[in-house]
């Protein structure tokens, strides 16, 4: 567990773990299979996309280099937009609130104030190992009014308050699907940054009077930080790719969650239902680059405080 | 990787600690809060795959129904359109199996390579990894399906097992591990020993890893269990579905104009492939413990 810790790996002692020199290729031994994979599987499609992404099929013609012309055409696409602006919204109300519960459960199973302090850690981490689409079916049952909770709440209520599906709700039951399935995980990403705090720190923090919260401000949220930067880093990264929970939910809320819900949907459903592959491939592209940009900005300013 | 760090942190402040926190009622409650968020939609589903079909209209959601019908629900399932869910069951063996066991030995093996030798092209090696880590996995699946159609390979087992054996952040874990937990000095009197790299690799440091190729493992069979948008886009023929699309086909059967809905099928289905993923989870967990904590008795 306690691996998923960023590692504080100096240049220095790297280089000190190699400090011999070794034949000179034998690393590639061992390096070479995953390698290999890598090219086929990652940087050959990634590849094939950016030439996919400078042609069109047109009607007349045929496929044709059309250079830039995709990308002109997905930044004035109200469609690819509306889907941008919503993954963003999302991203901007379902992580915070997600990684703050994430770290509130840490911290209280940390604090070594709880009783059966395992056996939460295990049961709140447990819905990470469902997969989402049981997750989303589950939890699609439970919003339906066909036999769902919400149906019976509604009922004791005598009213239709609850309406899980309904257009102005539909990113808030998404969010909650996807809270349920990340909190345990990103709760033991916390717990086992938590975890290597040496027992020095606490015991001169001790000495020192602190107490309570100061412990929690000024030592435990500090050597928790790599882990908050790796969880928003792969939080943003599952907010910008949302797809399972859209794509499972669509059957029940159909007029809601259109083909276009998601960035990710949109190139899916350009793909498999328009055969737009250029254009798909051109969508998949924006969002990757959009997504690693901003992973790379977080990590620069995470990192950039812990210096200081 | 933190063993050294971590040698009983609790044990020691029960002895130094003037304030050994007591144990807190309020905050047991307010975490069993979130227990019940955790819990009550597993309670949900496992109390309705004991229901008939009719049973799920009639009776509210968190209690029983009028019979116990899990069995036959079980027996439905795996008997369902010639026993389609036990190919599916299978399927997704095999993508874990072959994937995710693929993906940890590739992982480990470049890990261990990248942290103890260097070699040339290494940097580059390192940088494009690491870069793979922030590019999402999913921004590659429409891609990487356009190009396997021209190769053919969609609609393949294979088209599912290759992607599935890259794990960028598998690779980094191990790479971690393996600086913090594999001394140089063990390999240096190996080679001294006459031994070549691989052997040393296969009957020394591999049981220095340990811990951390468990680790990679879990997460490894995790995604590729849970794994929904790769082969619902690769996949064609429902004899090559994992349990994740076909589950989702079944519940797609509801809605239309040839509407058949098996709900409870579908339920129990869940259930029945929720119930391997969770074992090997709760397995794997105790593996870590014993592997990751040695000498803390913290839990």
């Amino acid at each position: 567990m306690t691996t998923l810790t960023p590692p504080r790996v100096t240049p220095a002692r790297v280089t000190q773990e190699i400090r011999t020199p070794k034949r000179r290729w034998t690393g590639w031994q061992f390096t070479w299979p995953f390698a290999a994979v890598f090219v086929v599987a990652f940087i050959a499609p990634l590849l094939y996309a950016l030439w996919l992404s400078l042609f069109q099929n047109q009607l007349v013609g045929g496929n044709a280099f059309v250079g830039l012309d995709n990308y002109v055409l997905a930044f004035n696409d109200p469609a690819f937009w509306a889907g941008f602006g919503r993954v963003f919204l999302f991203l901007l109300v379902q992580v915070p609130i997600m990684l703050l519960l994430a770290l509130a459960a840490a911290l209280a199973i940390d604090s070594a104030r709880l009783y059966a302090t395992g056996f939460f850690r295990i049961v709140i981490f447990l819905p990470y190992a469902v997969p989402a689409v049981v997750a989303v079916l589950m939890w699609g049952f439970i919003y339906g009014d066909n036999f769902g909770l919400t149906a019976s709440i509604n009922d004791w209520l005598g009213s239709d308050v609850l309406a899980p599906f309904a257009p102005q709700w539909m990113l808030v039951s998404i969010g909650n699907i996807v809270t349920w399935e990340f909190v345990g995980y990103n709760m033991v990403i916390f717990y086992s940054a938590l975890k290597t705090i040496p027992t020095d720190l606490y015991e001169a923090a001790e000495i020192d009077g602190a107490r309570g919260w100061q412990v929690i401000k000024a030592i435990k949220l500090p050597a928790a930080r790599g882990a908050i930067v790796i969880a928003t880093i792969f939080s943003i990264i599952g907010s910008f790719q949302l797809f399972n929970e859209p794509n499972v939910l669509q059957p029940l809320a159909n007029n809601v969650i259109t083909s276009s819900y998601t960035p990710n949907m949109y190139a899916y459903s350009l793909s498999f239902a328009g055969q737009q592959y250029n254009y798909s491939a051109t969508v998949a592209i924006i969002m990757g680059v959009i997504t690693a940009a901003i992973a790379y900005v977080v990590q620069l300013r995470g990192s950039r405080k812990e210096d200081r | 990787m933190v063993r050294s760090r971590t040698i009983n942190p609790r044990v020691r402040r029960r002895a130094f600690s003037v304030t050994r926190p007591p144990k807190s009622t309020a905050l047991t409650l307010v975490m069993i809060l979130f227990l019940f968020y955790a819990l009550v939609p597993l309670v949900w589903l496992f109390i309705n795959a004991t229901k008939t079909q009719g049973d799920l209209f009639s009776s509210f959601g968190l209690a029983f129904g009028s019979s116990f019908a899990l069995w036959d629900n079980v027996v439905a399932t795996f008997t369902y359109d010639d026993g389609i869910y036990l190919r599916w069951l299978g399927n997704t063996l095999l993508y874990v199996v072959v994937g995710a066991g693929g993906a940890t030995l590739l992982a480990t093996l470049a890990g261990y390579g990248l942290a103890k030798f260097r070699f040339p092209g290494r940097s580059a090696y390192f940088a494009v990894v690491l870069g793979a880590v922030a590019v999402p996995g999913t921004a590659l699946a429409v891609p990487t399906f356009l190009l396997f159609s021209q190769l053919g390979l969609t609609n393949t087992p294979w088209s599912i097992i290759i992607p599935s054996l890259i794990s960028p952040f598998g690779l980094y874990l191990i790479w971690v591990y393996t600086i913090d937990s594999v001394p140089t000095e063990l390999l240096e009197a190996a080679r001294l020993d006459g031994a070549t790299e691989m052997r040393t690799f296969f009957t020394v440091s591999i049981r220095l890893l340990t811990p951390g190729i468990v680790t990679v493992a879990l997460f490894t069979i995790v995604a590729t269990w849970n794994n929904y948008f790769l082969p619902l886009i690769m996949l064609s023929d429902p004899q090559w579905f994992p349990l994740t699309v076909g589950l989702n086909q079944w519940s797609s059967q509801a809605a239309g104009v040839a509407a058949e809905p098996i709900f409870n099928l579908v339920i129990t289905g869940s259930l029945v492939a929720i119930v391997p993923i969770i074992a090997v989870f709760l397995f794997l967990q105790r593996f870590w413990q014993s592997g990751l904590s040695a000498g803390s008795v913290k839990q």
